[in-house]
């Protein structure tokens, strides 16, 4: 990590937006968008979680490379793990609950 | 080599294999990063099993999520937000040197960490009380009940409550590991071990600190927002 320290204003401006973006997230649950409900609570979440990673987390200002490719490798791995069982059981036959 | 004297003149917490304290401080970035990248492939496990079930028996997660708390999900959102805060502006007044600061606000993430177990506690004693902890007491007739418009096999909705259990327990796990290691800096923080030369294991505590809230923003939809609309 930089010795770059960050200033207050930009700490609490990150928290009213993550504390903004649960409300909203909350509230938006209640109205019926069809199958892009869980797509908009996936997409705050995913802006959330970048804010936490970018600011609270130093990445964006990390001198560090490595920490980067470390942290894409390991959202990859992720993906690949997701996707590729989604595209397994998601094709395999109907299952109705 | 020459600045590395220079550069270790604070004392003890530069180790002889560092040449810097920048490079002493990189080194264990990287390695609570790579650690925290194992986390995701641990937690990652738990929500290929929930994408997988949610697909399969989505009627039984929709009426499972509509039985959760949707007030105490959203405040205890809101309780580790703030405690993320005050690890980040923590890290900054160890950055800072700002000593009595940074005790306060490792009060303040401790406090705020034990309010979620507290709150998570209340809500897990709802549902024993429900009796929608997956085993031998397990009963879903009341959400049968309550939500005629969906047909819901108590099997497929002891899954839900399993993933429930299961992902909220191995979050509250860590958050519980998160207090533990907050409570060792709080310790170390008061006897001003750390300053802006040396406040590594504040910034690393930190990240692991984030990485748990990270978890439960995910967590918080997935597990209370799955269907919230009006039935129709």
């Amino acid at each position: 990590m930089s010795e770059h320290v960050l200033s207050t204003k930009l700490y609490y401006g990150i928290w009213i937006a993550l504390m903004v973006l649960t409300v909203v997230t909350a509230r938006i649950a209640f109205i019926d968008l069809g199958p892009f409900n869980t797509v908009v609570a996936l997409v705050i979440a995913t802006c959330k979680a970048l804010l936490v990673v970018l600011f609270f987390m130093h990445v964006k200002y990390a001198s560090e490379k490595l920490v980067k490719m470390v942290i894409v490798a390991s959202i990859f791995w992720l993906l690949l793990l997701l996707l590729l069982s989604l595209a397994d059981y998601g094709t395999r036959y109907a299952r109705h609950g | 080599m020459s600045d590395s004297t220079a550069t270790s003149g604070h004392g003890p917490e530069l180790l002889h294999h560092f040449s810097t304290a920048e490079q002493q401080r990189d080194a264990a970035s990287l390695g609570m990063w790579l650690f925290l990248g194992t986390e995701i492939m641990f937690f990652g496990g738990m929500f290929c099993a929930y994408l997988i079930y949610r697909l399969w028996y989505f009627n039984e997660f929709a009426a499972g999520s509509r039985s959760l708390d949707i007030w105490l999900g959203t405040i205890n959102t809101i309780v580790l937000i703030c405690s993320s805060l005050t690890v980040a502006l923590g890290v900054r007044a160890a950055q800072m040197g700002k000593r009595k600061l940074l005790v306060t606000l490792l009060v303040l993430t401790i406090i705020f960490g034990v309010a979620f177990l507290g709150i998570k506690g209340v809500e897990w004693y709802a549902k024993y009380k429900e009796h929608h902890i997956p085993g031998a007491s397990f009963d879903a007739s009341d959400l049968i009940r309550d939500y005629p418009q969906i047909h819901i096999d108590p099997a497929h909705e002891q899954i839900y409550f399993s993933l429930y259990f299961a992902m909220t327990g191995l979050h509250a796990l860590h958050m519980i590991i998160g207090v533990g290691m907050f409570t060792y800096l709080l310790y170390h923080s008061m006897k001003g071990r750390y300053g802006p030369e040396y406040y590594t294991p504040i910034e690393i505590g930190g990240l692991y600190w984030h990485f748990v809230d990270v978890v439960w923003i995910y967590l918080f939809p997935l597990l209370y927002l799955i269907d919230r609309k009006p039935l129709g």
